[in-house]
């Protein structure tokens, strides 16, 4: 397997990636993860060392990475001080960067170019809010599409077809 | 007390019986929300695909709530989280702020900076601002046949880093004093700070089921009246996908689960209809029946 001793240092520029070289290995991480106590696939400590060890291409493109709940019990245990849960994140932005993505992630993004919120309320839920006391919800002015664009998240993200009306 | 009511999507898209409840406690405690309109999607769905994307979503939220001189009530466990980092990250970064002010202003963004301004999740300002004693002194009916358990959510405490005042996320207490408070009783269980698994819920449904099982399991064997909780996304876990989750594991749990101000708003002596109790999807009516014969 070709390794990229560079991996680290790449991670390590990312924001949460800073302290990924603290660890000393210890395994707190790894007996935290509540993934990792259900699938055995989704190993925080092991993910560390392949870091390190440069496998690049088997992180970035593995399923696994994109396991993490974000749950931070990892990052509060931690003796090192490491914050694993931001590590997964700088993980998975320089995957998207190298063109790799769940694609439950793209659904996201693809929802919040259209809708600039997760849910989008049309006028059947707001006629519901309003029978229910609660205000009417104006439509979002496109300031998340706006950001998405500003960020160059489209290059990373190749737009859908059927984004292009929007 | 004045505050921007900061939704979230997952409240309007599918808490709309928490967000009822919020603003019928809100009203009592005279907590003035103002809505922000123009509010979007926090950035914490983008974190992990592109840090400088989440950075500027969060920011614009609440530059747009600065503009205002409104601090942020939240009712979303990962809105609360994403905002508070962001925002204490750009009080701590002023270069940021501005280079993120400019970048939006490119962009026909433009908003005006003001005073530093605070996020606080809703059962927080409940918890911080109004406090157990000024609780204690409205409640008209004390839920003392209740049994419930509190389950705060990863957000709620951690990362702790972010947090002015963090609990100890290994033995938090405060959401224990909130359900002390209505009267009833507040259960101590082995699952207590246990992921709901809703993190994952669009990447494995098998996987988030199996983190959420174990709580309802314990809670159930315990006869448990209600799970009390305040995160829409652990609430889509526990109460939308019970059913699911029962059928996966051929068990039963049929454990009421209830948002906390649903819970306080029935001790305030607020009708169940406000409330929006009928619209949770395990059915209450058995632990409604149980708080009418206190």
């Amino acid at each position: 397997m070709k390794l990229s001793p560079r991996f680290k240092y790449e991670i390590a520029k990312e924001f949460g990636g800073e302290n990924l070289k603290l660890c000393f290995a210890c395994g707190i991480c790894t007996a935290s993860c509540p993934i990792r106590e259900i699938d055995e696939k989704y190993n925080p400590r092991r993910i560390i060392r392949m870091v390190l060890l440069g496998m690049k291409q088997r992180v970035l493109n593995s399923d696994f990475i994109w396991l993490c709940s974000s749950c931070y019990a990892c990052t509060e245990r931690c003796p090192q001080g490491v914050r694993f849960t931001e590590v997964m994140n700088a993980i998975k932005n320089l995957a998207v960067k190298e063109g790799y993505i769940h694609p439950a992630f793209a659904q996201q993004l693809h929802i919040l170019r259209q809708f600039g919120r997760l849910y989008e309320i049309d006028e059947f839920d707001n006629n519901k809010r309003i029978a229910f006391g609660l205000p009417k919800v104006e439509k979002t002015k496109g300031f998340t599409k706006k950001i998405i664009e500003i960020a160059g998240l489209n290059n990373i993200i190749p737009r859908r077809e059927d984004d292009k009306n929007v | 007390m004045k505050y921007a009511l900061y939704p979230g999507c997952t409240v309007l898209g599918r808490g709309r019986n928490y967000e009822m409840a919020a603003r019928a406690v809100a009203a009592i405690f005279d907590i003035e929300f103002i809505d922000l309109f123009d509010f979007e999607c926090c950035g914490f769905p983008i974190k992990s695909m592109n840090y400088e994307t989440f950075l500027v979503m969060a920011a614009r939220n609440l530059l747009s709530a600065e503009e205002k001189g409104l601090d942020i009530c939240t009712l979303c466990n990962a809105c609360t989280s994403s905002l508070t980092e962001v925002n204490k990250y750009l009080i701590e970064h002023f270069d940021e702020k501005t280079r993120l002010v400019a970048l939006l202003r490119k962009k026909g963004i433009d908003y005006r900076m003001g005073r530093n301004i605070d996020v606080k999740h809703f059962t927080k300002i409940l918890y911080e601002d109004i406090g157990i004693d000024e609780i204690q002194k409205l409640i008209k009916k004390k839920l003392l046949n209740l049994h419930v358990a509190p389950h705060y959510g990863c957000h709620y405490l951690k990362p702790t880093a972010i947090y002015k005042n963090p609990e100890d996320s290994e033995n938090p207490q405060s959401l224990d004093e909130l359900i002390s408070v209505t009267g009833a009783h507040s259960m101590d269980y082995n699952t207590k700070t246990g992921c709901c698994g809703a993190g994952i819920l669009a990447i494995s449904e098998d996987l988030a089921y199996s983190i959420a099982r174990p709580k309802l399991q314990e809670l159930s064997t315990n006869s448990a009246d209600a799970m009390i909780l305040m995160c829409p996304f652990c609430s889509i876990m526990f109460d939308d996908n019970q059913r699911k989750i029962e059928q996966k594991f051929q068990e039963r749990y049929n454990l009421p689960v209830l948002y906390y101000p649903q819970l306080l708003g029935l001790a305030l002596g607020i009708d169940e209809k406000s409330l929006g109790l009928r619209m949770n999807r395990v059915r209450t009516t058995t632990l409604l029946e149980k708080v009418k014969h206190v």
